[in-house]
């Protein structure tokens, strides 16, 4: 696909191996449709009413042909099948090592949230050569994030966290779209990702502190709203502790378990009945409409600090 | 009385079997197309309790399962009646007819009124949705989805029986007035199989918001 | 005149010229006309809406249209050209028209039902103008949750009574047309006699049937979520979106199939007649037509591949929509097969059918990259996908429409129409469509979103040919209308089977009697008995 880089740049990793399956697609449409027509035009001119071609008996039904113009279909499509589905497992599976930045879909922008505290608004400032997961959600219609460049897309939905990766593969400036209709400035809705060198990526993160990193700006959410009253070590509240939770598998009041990621956490701070960890009451309250989803994301990053400090600890 | 049947014009036909045939061919064709409408709601029913178990264990426990108990048994027993009924039609006892199909609309009837005293008292606790819905115990917004589907689902339902008592009324009124015998009873059989689908449906509502988290 | 009132029996037209009589009849001939002027009616103003929509798409920046009037014109386009049109377009016509006449039956099993089928449709029809007049809607036809139920300013309901009241119209069409070929054929025609055409109905209707109540039923629910705020489909009252896209799509995809199977069912018969040869393999062509109803009802998660819905059910909608594929390319060997050794003349019909396999294999080949999951994560929601569904819906259904009024037209109407004039119009039609809408594949492909008002300049050069090729097409969509209006005047009259085709609709005369047969048919061989070597019927 060299020829259409410019207009149609390969600039993630996967993007030259989707190329490779869309163009083994095109060939195969391309001979397929040619040959079936071509062979059509033949007939038609030469069966074509009053023409010398001997018509003599031909049969009206053949089970071999059947067989082979259903068999041969059906081999060339389960190998497709397999190629596409390979890659889509690929696509829908993160690296473990990714680095994860939050998107927050709203009528008619994208908000970013780094890691580190940074914010942007319908830009995404992304290192080449790493790969990166988007946690998305959205705060009121379903939208999908889109870029071509990438060949990634991935809906946004509200009420629940989505993700996307990628691993950007060349510098420079690509348009991100918003791919779901979701009202009047649907097709405004959209922004840029800014692939830069590593370097250039630091220096771009000091240049634009946030209020603190992400964990801390959670932190702050966490005290705000009393979180540590029962989830702190001194608290007397029968509440399960926080440090190390995120990433492992809890087990739940109603004998089953759940890996405690984004979205559980998220679930328990909104609907806090529904999953209750083993052992402990149905107290705690919701905090759906206190919180934006912002202020959840940032919650669940400190959180999720709390386990890598854990970790770092021996 | 008059001895034979009023059979209505129907010149696609060759002959009454055909017509029959045709009319009770379609009559499952419809029901089909119900089965799937109804699908919608059970399916919808499904997910939505995965998605909250706990409140539509809760919300069951606020549904009267005696009164609902009850009208299963009433509306079981109008099918035998109807099946009676259509049997009744089918030997051209006219008289036998008539009173089975009073008896089914009764006990539509029955079902009709002791439906609405269960909404009422649901009404009473508060536990309608939109119209006055104050349950403020754990899983609130569960509990509300809950009665919305209970409500919906119900109320559909309800709705069918309406029309199936209306319909018996009407197969009375034709009844009496001589319009069915051995040769022709078609309308009579097809509103048979519409009042056991209608019955039919309950079997599996009933279940779904009284039983299914009580034990 | 004179000599029509001389014969023993009028024609189903002169029966009784008063409006009273069309709108009260119970003919199936009738109603499949009362269905034409409408669904004609409809069409043009969907079309209208797309052709506003073109010249926006003119130059990049969103200046003719505020961005509102743009989401409202699309909804509007795709909710009549869905609903409104191409569901009911050979169904409601041709079906209602021709079904009785090949079976050999006096009319179909429930006149008065299919006379309040039409009716229903109209009810259907006055919501959407309502809609239209009051200001329109803007959720797009797919009408998703939570836009739908909480976002939208526009008249949703309204919109949603419209879908929901039509919806019966075509469940009415499908039950009668189940009955009617279950119980009515005539003595001898058994179920593997059927024309192709009959088989098409029939498996449209199964499809009609089951699948129209879940999509009636989802709107409801909608409606009623949006009036009264409390519902599944929002996450913020505790629904779930995805419940309404799996809802939605289980309607959504095989209403593609009650576009395109009756499309089928009309082209097996023009390429038979043209060709002077049985369809070849009728068996494995019925077979298919029902294989594509049934496995149709299995593939709609392919819609929301990159919904949320899990990657593995994700998996499992590919591999079904890779199956769903292979009956549609058993029609199209077949098709070709059929031409081999025939006798092959190019009237207008067979232009329009030719036509009619070409952009389906155009549009169903596009349908294996969407199935194909890495590459529809790419292309979804994109003017790809647009090409795709418009290859099928309106270059293949819509050409297969078209070769039907062609071919069935002296029958219907007992007249013929002006040749050259047809066959233009299937060349400019053909020339047209393609023109607007493969720069759409190549758009698509390279990253432009469906649904923009405004789009990103470096696709201007391909919205501006595919504007070029809306406004052909538009031409050869009126032409037909001025020429077989003159022929309805003046055209020469048709004798009983003006093209030499098999089939008892060809046995009577043209138009024919009310009750369709002077003697009732019988029927003692299998269809498309043509005589090859003759080169004609008969």
């Amino acid at each position: 696909m060299s020829d259409l880089a410019g207009y149609f740049p390969d600039a993630s990793i996967m993007a030259g191996r989707i190329d490779a399956l869309l163009l083994a697609l095109t060939l195969v449409s391309v001979l397929v449709v040619g040959g079936i027509m071509a062979v059509i035009v033949w007939f038609a001119f030469r069966y074509r009413r009053g023409s010398p071609a001997a018509r003599g008996p031909a049969p009206s039904r053949s089970r071999t042909l059947e067989v082979v113009w259903i068999t041969v279909p059906l081999v060339v499509f389960l190998i497709i099948f397999v190629w596409a589905a390979m890659l889509y497992l690929e696509l829908r599976s993160p690296p473990a090592d990714a680095l994860a930045i939050n998107v927050v879909a709203k009528q008619w922008m994208w908000k970013v949230q780094h890691p580190g505290g940074q914010r942007e608004i319908n830009e995404l400032h992304v290192p080449v050569g790493r790969p990166i997961k988007l946690v998305m959600t959205s705060q009121d219609v379903i939208h999908s994030l889109f870029v071509p460049a990438f060949r990634v897309k991935q809906d946004v939905l509200p009420g629940r966290y989505t993700t996307l990766w990628f691993e950007p593969s060349r510098e420079g400036e690509y348009p991100l779209l918003c791919a779901e209709f979701c009202g009047t400035d649907h097709s405004g809705m959209t922004g840029r990702v800014v692939v830069m060198a590593p370097q250039d990526y630091d220096q771009w993160l000091e240049r634009n502190p946030g209020a603190g990193t992400l964990a801390q700006q959670g932190e702050v959410v966490y005290r705000r709203h009393g979180c540590s009253g029962c989830h702190g070590e001194s608290a007397t509240v029968h509440a399960p502790g926080l440090a190390g939770i995120y990433g492992r598998r809890a087990s739940l009041e109603d004998g089953g378990t759940v890996m405690v990621d984004e979205g559980y956490i998220r679930d328990s701070i909104l609907r806090p009945a529904s999953e209750v960890v083993a052992g402990y009451p149905p107290i705690m309250p919701s905090y759906q409409g206190q919180l934006d989803e912002e202020e959840i994301l940032a919650l669940v990053a400190y959180i999720r600090s709390l386990a890598d400090r854990e970790e770092a600890a021996p | 009385m008059a001895p034979d049947a009023v059979v209505p014009d129907a010149p696609q036909f060759e002959d009454g079997e055909q017509r029959r045939s045709a009319a009770t061919l379609g009559m499952w064709v419809f029901l089909a197309t119900e089965v799937l409408f109804f699908g919608v709601l059970f399916g919808g029913y499904a997910v939505i309790r995965l998605l909250n178990y706990d409140a539509f264990v809760v919300g069951s426990h606020h549904t009267d399962v005696v009164l609902g108990t009850v009208n299963t048994a009433v509306l079981l027993t109008s099918s035998l009646t109807m099946a009676l009924a259509v049997r009744g039609a089918g030997l051209g006892q006219r008289r036998d007819t008539t009173r089975w199909l009073v008896l089914t609309l009764l006990l539509g009837l029955a079902f009709l009124g002791i439906k609405g005293v269960e909404y009422y008292q649901e009404y009473q606790d508060a536990l309608v949705p939109v119209l006055a819905f104050r349950y403020q115990g754990p899983h609130a917004q569960g509990v509300l989805l809950f009665f919305y589907l209970y409500f919906v689902m119900t109320g559909l339902h309800a709705l069918h029986l309406i029309i199936g008592v209306a319909v018996v009324g009407a197969m009375v009124v034709r009844n009496r007035r001589g319009h069915f015998g051995p040769e022709y009873y078609i309308p009579v059989e097809l509103t048979g199989l519409y009042w056991h689908f209608v019955d039919v449906v309950w079997i599996f509502l009933y279940p779904l918001f009284y039983l299914v988290a009580r034990v | 005149m004179s000599t029509i009132a001389a014969a023993p029996e009028p024609s189903y037209i002169d029966v009784s010229y008063t409006l009273r009589s069309w709108l009260t009849t119970h003919d199936h001939k009738r109603i499949g006309l009362l269905y034409v002027v409408s669904i004609t009616f409809f069409f043009f103003i969907a079309a209208v809406a797309a052709a506003i929509m073109r010249v926006e798409l003119l130059t990049p920046a969103g200046d003719l249209l505020e961005a509102d009037t743009y989401n409202k014109l699309f909804t509007v386009h795709g909710v009549v050209m869905v609903w409104f049109f191409l569901i009911p377009s050979i169904p409601a016509t041709f079906g209602n028209f021709l079904l009785p006449l090949m079976i050999g039956a006096r009319d179909v099993a429930f006149p008065r039902l299919n006379l309040a089928s039409w009716y229903v449709y109209s009810l259907g029809g006055l919501f959407v103008i309502i809609t239209l007049i009051a200001g329109g809607v803007d959720t797009g036809w797919t009408f998703y949750t939570p836009y739908t139920t909480m976002f939208s300013n526009t008249h949703v309901v309204a919109a949603i009574c419209g879908v929901f009241i039509v919806g019966f119209s075509s469940i009415f069409t499908g039950l009668n047309f189940i009955v009617t070929v279950h119980r009515m054929r005539a003595p001898g025609l058994n179920w593997f006699r059927l024309p192709l055409f009959v088989w098409a109905q029939y498996a449209t209707s199964l499809v009609m049937v089951l699948a129209t109540p879940v999509l009636a039923m989802t709107l409801a629910l909608v409606a009623i979520e949006r009036i009264l705020q409390v519902g599944i489909f929002d996450p913020a009252l505790g629904g779930d979106p995805l419940l309404f896209q799996h809802l939605f799509w289980f309607y959504s995809h095989p209403a593609v199939y009650i576009m395109v199977l009756p499309a089928m069912g009309v082209v097996s018969e023009v390429i038979a007649c043209f060709a002077r040869r049985p369809v070849f393999g009728y068996r494995f062509m019925v077979y298919s037509l029902l294989g594509i109803a049934v496995v149709g009802f299995t593939v709609w998660g392919h819609h929301m591949f990159v919904s949320g819905q899990s990657m593995y059910a994700g998996m499992v909608f590919s591999l079904l929509s890779f199956l769903v594929a292979v009956p549609s390319s058993i029609k199209v060997f077949n098709w070709t097969a059929t031409l081999y050794r025939g006798s092959v003349s190019f009237e207008a019909p067979m232009l329009y059918a030719l036509g009619f396999i070409a952009l389906f294999m155009m549009g169903g080949i596009t349908g294996i990259w969407l199935a194909a999951l890495a590459a529809d994560v790419h292309l979804t929601d994109t003017y790809f996908v647009v090409a795709h569904f418009h290859y099928i819906m309106v270059g293949a259904a819509v050409m297969a429409y078209f070769s039907a009024i062609h071919f069935w037209w002296p029958k219907i109407t007992g007249r013929l129409y002006p040749e050259s004039w047809a066959r233009l119009a299937a060349i400019v039609m053909f020339i047209g469509f393609n023109l607007a809408f493969f720069p759409q594949y190549i758009a698509g492909f390279l990253g432009m979103p469906r649904r923009y008002h405004a789009y990103p300049p470096e696709y201007e050069v391909l919205n501006i040919l595919s504007s070029a090729g809306a406004a052909v097409l538009a031409v050869a969509y009126v032409l037909p209308l001025i020429y077989l209006g003159w022929s309805l005047l003046r055209g020469p009259r048709a004798g009983s089977s003006p093209w030499g085709a098999t089939g008892l609709e060809w046995e009577t005369t043209s138009p024919p009697p009310r009750d369709n047969f002077r003697r009732p048919p019988r029927v003692d061989g299998p269809p498309y008995a043509y005589d090859t070597e003759r080169g004609h019927g008969p």
